[in-house]
């Protein structure tokens, strides 16, 4: 398995990012999923930070990394909701996500924009799937509208594919 | 055990992440014992205060909401203020014919209120109004669909705490979940974990609103035989000392059974308040509950609040007491106490104008029985009695007898 891995590894391109871009574009992503459903309330079907945590998890290709910056992300999106709802739903979510993109950054072609819409879409529903199981462990369950969730996954896939293509200015050769 | 680790440390390190935060999970989530009675059982976390992940994450975050909002009200009110001031002088007609009807509209409901109040008192309510708020400006969302909370900019600095309600002129918004030194995060009524106590107007009918996942709310707890109807209003009713009674809550969109709990209906409501677009708020601080008071004659007859509501009915009266007067001085010259009282020189105590008792008793007062031996006299006093009767009325309430006893008409004397 650590030998596919390297020949994977040697095979692709890992790319990194500057540090600012490291903080400012997921606390953006942040900022702006809090304030744009003020004025139109119809964007908060975006989740701008989940495409933020897909985009540096595939490109970096790093599992370990993908993981901690679903990690961190999501425990930050966990912080902006309702204060009794538990902390570490989005933040377990995210991570899962993280990870898995990372591990598929490594071993398919994600910078295609056919395969990058298919990806987020795919992952958007892990992602709400993932929250949904959470929800019933933590005994908080709520209505997911499946058909709902299937829309959003397909409008977030679109935003994910010009959204990585400007966020593809701010990677750097590993 | 060093191979295994540094083999699988990608997954070892997945693992790790998911595993503290299940653990951290676990710890904030306990499960209530179930209670009777109640709608379905919440789980809460175990630490009801701020965590300070949340106050980094909005700390971090809210400065950036607060310049964007707040530059973003200077540049619109520099546009609406100096630029975009077309039509202003039509509006201004418009608006100054607007303000003289609503002066009279002003001056109708205040009689409406004030009746309101007599009879509230009457009945012994109790009055809730609004003391004091605090204007708040809307700065940020949850930015997720499965959490409708929002900030606003004011917090423990200004005075606000959580369970404050917050309400627009137009209706409830929420309430505060947290409130931190300079934001608070507020609670939407259209959250599932919201709730508030309301009263549908029409029929009278409490019940629960709730919020659900598609973010209209519902209301619960209404029995599947009610007649509600489609554009029915929503009150709050002040129960669940959240939100003051009487703020308008929303409309009845549609009504179906729920098939959760059979008896019951589901009600779904449209906000009155446009909850997508909120700019400012009213986050209540204070509301003051109190007995009803009127004026300083304290309780008043219900009588007397009809009486002066429609002036037809007053003068009725006054005639009524004119003719009790004149069938009880059947004597001549009888003048009875309560004949002589007028009504509003003893506003605190309700004298009935009763007829003193022909045959006085041992429970009689002694001026009854005086007037009770007049109803024995002559009857050419008799002719004479109305007409003193009025002029004694005319001088308790003008306070000059000697003029008005001799300028009384004969034909005024009721028959």
């Amino acid at each position: 398995m650590a030998a596919q891995r390297t020949i994977s590894r040697e095979g692709i391109e890992v790319f990194r990012f500057g540090p600012v871009a490291t903080v400012l574009i997921p606390l953006l992503a942040l900022f702006l999923q809090a304030s744009l459903p003020l004025r139109f309330s119809t964007l908060n079907i975006f989740d701008l930070p989940l495409l933020v945590v897909i985009f540096f998890s595939v490109a970096r290709r790093s599992p370990m990394a993908g993981t901690l910056t679903g990690c961190i992300i999501g425990l930050a999106k966990d912080s902006l909701t309702y204060a009794h709802q538990p902390i570490g739903l989005f933040g377990i979510s995210d991570s899962i996500v993280g990870y898995i993109a990372s591990s598929i950054g490594v071993k398919i072609d994600v910078e295609n924009p056919g395969s990058r819409l298919l990806m987020t879409f795919c992952f958007y529903l892990l992602s709400r799937g993932i929250y949904q199981v959470l929800r019933n462990m933590a005994k908080q369950p709520i209505d997911f509208n499946w058909g709902h969730e299937l829309g959003a996954a397909l409008v977030n896939a679109v935003l994910a594919v010009g959204l990585f293509m400007v966020l593809d200015r701010y990677k750097q050769r590993g | 055990m060093e191979n295994f680790f540094t083999r699988y440390r990608n997954e070892t390190v997945l693992f790790g992440v998911v595993f503290i935060q299940v653990i951290l999970l676990a710890v904030q989530v306990r499960v209530p014992q179930p209670a009777l009675g109640s709608v379905t059982a919440a789980v809460q976390p175990s630490q009801p205060g701020p965590r300070l992940i949340r106050v980094w994450a909005t700390g971090l975050i809210s400065p950036f909401q607060k310049l964007t909002v707040h530059s973003g009200e200077g540049i619109r009110g520099i546009w609406r203020n100096y630029v975009d001031l077309i039509h202003v002088r039509q509006q201004n007609i418009e608006m100054k014919q607007e303000i003289d009807h609503l002066r009279l509209e002003k001056i109708r409901l205040q009689q409406d209120a004030e009746q309101g109040q007599r009879l509230q008192a009457l009945l012994g309510f109790k009055e809730q109004f609004l003391d004091q708020t605090v204007a708040a400006q809307v700065i940020g969302t949850s930015g997720t669909d499965l959490s409708r909370v929002i900030y606003v900019d004011r917090g423990t600095r200004d005075g606000v705490q959580p369970g404050m309600a917050v309400i627009t002129p137009d209706g409830i918004v929420g309430k505060v979940s947290r409130a931190d030194k300079t934001t608070s995060q507020v609670l939407l009524i259209t959250d599932p974990m919201s709730g508030a106590g309301v009263l549908l107007e029409r029929l009278r009918l409490n019940g629960v609103l709730k919020g659900t996942q598609s973010g209209y709310p519902e209301v619960l707890d209404v029995m599947a035989d009610e007649k509600v109807q489609v554009g029915d209003t929503i009150v709050t009713t002040g129960g669940d000392r959240v939100f003051p009674k009487g703020l308008s809550v929303g409309t009845v969109t549609s009504v179906f059974p729920d098939r959760e709990r059979d008896p019951f209906l589901a009600i779904r409501v449209k906000p009155t308040v446009n909850l997508g677009r909120l700019e400012e708020v009213l986050i209540v601080t204070k509301v003051l509950e109190q007995q009803v008071v009127t004026d300083a004659n304290g309780a008043e007859r219900a009588a007397d609040i009809l009486a002066q509501r429609l002036p037809s009915a007053k003068k009725k009266t006054a005639d009524e007491v004119a003719k009790q007067t004149a069938a009880a001085e059947a004597a001549p010259g009888g003048e009875t106490p309560a004949m002589n009282a007028e009504p509003k020189a003893v506003p605190q105590v309700a004298t009935p104008t009763t007829r003193p008792p022909a045959v006085p008793d041992k429970y009689s007062p002694p001026d009854a029985k005086k007037s009770a031996g007049n109803m024995a006299e002559t009857p050419a006093k008799k002719s004479e009695a109305p007409a003193v009767s009025e002029n004694k009325k005319n001088n308790a309430s003008a306070g000059d007898a000697s003029t008005k006893k001799q300028v009384t008409p004969p034909k005024e004397t009721p028959h």
